[in-house]
């Protein structure tokens, strides 16, 4: 009896999180970067699959959140020394993304709660992996991170950029810069009521390199003897050349 | 236009960039030095990452000062002998200069010592140049000849050579010496090291004003071609696109600036040079000693 009890006691989440389920939906799931790259928005849009009625009480609610590939780095702050402004303290990041965007149906804190938050690594500070700092405000170095990857537009969290239509079709559109690292950028999208997440699902976009740009960038690192000797080239040709054009000019 | 750029990664303006070449280019043509000084903090400043900004500067400089240097040798004012010595030191303390380079990183405070590099030597040698060429200036303004180059210490060195082109016979040592302290100084500093070639060549030397520029722009060539190759081959760094655009803003800038080099005074010219290379001077110096907008840094890697 007991031990059927656990078993209906272990079961219940699961199937609460079967009563309402996410599909995620993609406008493209591979961005080119071309020489001409400007930029790309990426419409992220699906549905809640559900097989009972839409049950009554707090309204669905969901959160979007796109990740590009994550770095270690460091944070520098500068203090002043001798009238000198010089880089003082130093906390190095395991891993921040080099891109995050969240997009929410709502405030964020009315969407998730902050267990749930923490739990799922959602918003932007709970991306940011940064651990054995020996200053005293470690905070302090993160916060930085985030605010000038804000003012840059890496990082962003739009509040109310979900659309939600009739509790079922949900759409949101994600701009990603056109400072873009190459990589897999994952997409997660979360299902909550009552801001604890019920579903919860993930897809990629590519982001790559396409062209010249992709010949380019293997060359510069498979062969960068014979890519620095064809920027060399490169610079002797168009050295030589202005000149003689520019003598041609004259002399004609 | 906008373009990317595939090794720094970032999107940026194409007509920016062959501005930007441009101005460095007329300067190039105009003083004989690369224009790496200027060039490097321009690039930091429309969001180049660093590392990928001085990789690639310097392949914009090989160019560009090709460019003049064809223009100076058709003018016979490139002393090749005098460049050849200058140039095996150049690459000598180049090779000493990113030892050092990699070790001061070690310890890191590269930036801060990079920075005050700029700052001394921009301001002694702006400041120098300024108090000549005003001097000169006014003098030739009252119709004064300029007094006879006396016969300095290091005229009296050994192993003399006679550089025909420069009017010079001086012991080999000295040119060696310079190469190599410039070398090791554009290692660190991560340009050609013209603007410390030019004024060391006429200080030191004694070289005539009218050599010394041809004659800097050879010997940058080639210490600019080998960080270049260094830089791809260890950092990856070298952003061809990058250099691409700023080569062919840069080397029409040059021929237009070797141009105007020549309807200026040698005087007036080294006015010019010391003015910029104070301009230069004193906005790295605001930026060390003014408290930043921004505390933070983000450094690439882990420290």
């Amino acid at each position: 009896m007991r031990w059927l009890l656990s078993m209906l006691f272990l079961l219940a989440p699961l199937t609460a999180a079967r009563a309402e389920q996410v599909v995620l939906g993609l406008s493209h799931s591979n961005v080119q970067i071309t020489t001409s790259f400007k930029g790309s928005d990426i419409l992220v849009f699906g549905a809640v699959k559900r097989e009972e009625p839409i049950p009554q009480g707090a309204p669905l609610q969901v959160v979007v959140t796109v990740e590009g590939p994550s770095e270690r780095l460091t944070v520098y702050r500068k203090d002043r020394v001798a009238g000198v402004w010089v880089n003082t303290d130093a906390v190095e990041v395991d891993s921040a993304p080099s891109f995050y965007a969240v997009s929410t149906s709502g405030p964020l804190e009315e969407v998730i709660s902050a267990t749930e938050d923490l739990r799922h690594h959602i918003s932007v500070p709970q991306a940011i992996r940064s651990v054995g700092a020996t200053v005293q405000d470690p905070r302090a170095f993160t916060e930085a991170l985030i605010r000038i990857r804000r003012e840059k537009g890496l990082y962003s969290r739009n509040e109310g950029g979900v659309l939600i239509e009739e509790a079922t079709l949900f759409s949101t559109s994600i701009r990603l810069p056109a400072s873009l690292t190459e990589g897999t950028y994952k997409t997660r999208i979360f299902l909550t009521r009552d801001r604890q997440v019920l579903s919860r699902i993930e897809g990629t976009i590519e982001v790559s390199k396409v062209g010249l740009e992709r010949w380019l960038f293997n060359l510069s690192t498979m062969q960068p003897l014979w890519y620095g000797l064809m920027s060399l080239a490169i610079a002797v040709v168009a050295g030589w050349g202005a000149s003689t054009v520019t003598r041609l000019l004259k002399n004609g | 236009m906008q373009i990317y750029l595939p090794i720094a990664d970032v999107s940026v303006n194409a007509f920016l960039l062959l501005g930007l070449g441009g101005i460095v280019g007329i300067l190039s043509g105009m003083f004989g030095v690369g224009g790496g000084f200027l060039l490097t903090p321009l690039l930091f400043f429309i969001g180049i990452p660093p590392s990928v900004a001085v990789a690639t500067g310097a392949n914009q400089i090989v160019a560009s000062s090709i460019s003049g240097v064809l223009a100076h040798l058709k003018r016979k004012t490139v002393d090749l002998r005098m460049g050849t010595v200058l140039l095996l030191g150049g690459l000598v303390g180049a090779g000493v200069g990113v030892t050092i380079f990699n070790a001061l990183k070690k310890l890191g405070q590269v930036d801060l010592l990079v920075t005050l590099c700029y700052v001394v030597f921009l301001g002694i040698i702006g400041g120098l140049m300024a108090i000549e060429g005003w001097r000169a200036l006014s003098k030739t303004k009252r119709g004064v000849k300029p007094a006879r180059k006396k016969h300095t210490a290091v005229q009296r060195w050994p192993l003399k050579v006679r550089f025909r082109t420069s009017g010079l016979y001086i012991s080999i040592i000295p040119p060696v010496l310079v190469g190599v302290s410039v070398g090791i100084l554009s290692a660190v500093m991560g340009v050609g090291g013209g603007f410390i070639m030019v004024p060391a060549m006429i200080y030191l030397l004694g070289m005539p004003t009218k050599v010394v520029i041809g004659t800097s722009l050879f010997q940058i060539i080639f210490v600019a071609a080998f960080t270049t190759l260094l830089h791809a081959v260890t950092n990856h760094t070298v952003d061809v696109m990058l250099a691409l655009l700023l080569i062919l803003g840069g080397v029409f800038g040059a021929q237009l600036g070797t141009r105007i080099g020549t309807r200026l005074k040698a005087e007036q010219l080294r006015l010019l040079l010391a003015s910029l290379v104070l301009a230069v001077c004193l906005k790295l110096a605001l930026d060390l000693f003014l408290p930043p907008s921004e505390v933070y840094v983000i450094g690439s890697g882990g420290g």
